[in-house]
């Protein structure tokens, strides 16, 4: 199983959630080919319905831990409700390009 | 000194610090880069330790605050939240409320 196949699976099961991106900008970095290494997930869940910013990303955090502590070393996170969601439109801001340092 | 207390004594002498990748003006990395710039855009004033220049923080800061990835953002004492968080205040127009307040409430000019 690819290691995005397993954040998915993981991140699906523990939120349930009405949206989800799970989208491996590997390729923008400087890591050999085929490294799974940098990620960003958009979870929209009614699961983070009355928790801080803080407490949702240390959930994913969390839930991530292996991932993290493997091949993953970096981790781009939005985690909205639903009605978030909405009010922004939806939208997923673009993540940075890399600056070399890894 | 052992480094989590030189971690703890620069995040209660600052009031909002920013572990990051490179430094404000050379960041060396685009998640550093662009919460250091958001910050910059407010006109408030924060501290920046270079995390590559100090090895020693950038392999223990994870275990300050259980967090595990870099930037890592600090407003007087507390983790406030890692690249994203700072992003998400940016994008909906809080982030300078909110260093401004942490600012006001903060150690004054620390040494």
């Amino acid at each position: 199983m690819t290691v995005r196949q397993r954040i998915h699976d993981k991140l699906v099961e523990a939120f349930s959630p009405e949206r989800l991106e799970v989208i491996d900008e590997s390729h923008m970095h400087n890591v050999p080919e085929g490294a799974e290494s940098h990620f960003k997930v958009i979870v929209v869940a009614e699961a983070f319905e009355g928790v801080g910013r803080l407490d949702r990303q240390r959930r994913i955090n969390a839930l991530l831990a292996d991932e993290l502590a493997g091949p993953v070393h970096a981790l781009s996170m939005r985690a909205w409700t639903p009605a978030q969601w909405r009010e922004r439109g939806g939208e997923v801001p673009e993540s940075p390009p890399c600056m070399g340092g890894g | 000194m052992d480094v989590m207390d030189r971690i703890r004594e620069q995040v209660e002498n600052h009031a909002i610090v920013i572990y990051m990748k490179g430094t404000p003006q050379l960041p060396s990395c685009g998640f550093s880069a662009r919460a250091a710039q958001a910050m910059m855009e407010t006109g408030v004033e924060f501290a920046y330790v270079n995390v590559i220049a100090d090895p020693e923080i950038m392999q223990n800061l994870p275990n300050f605050a259980d967090w595990p990835t870099f930037p890592q953002i600090y407003m007087n004492g507390e983790l406030f939240g890692g690249g994203d968080i700072i992003m998400e205040l940016y994008e909906d127009n809080e982030l300078k409320d909110v260093m401004q307040e942490a600012f006001d409430k903060g150690p004054k000019k620390a040494s």
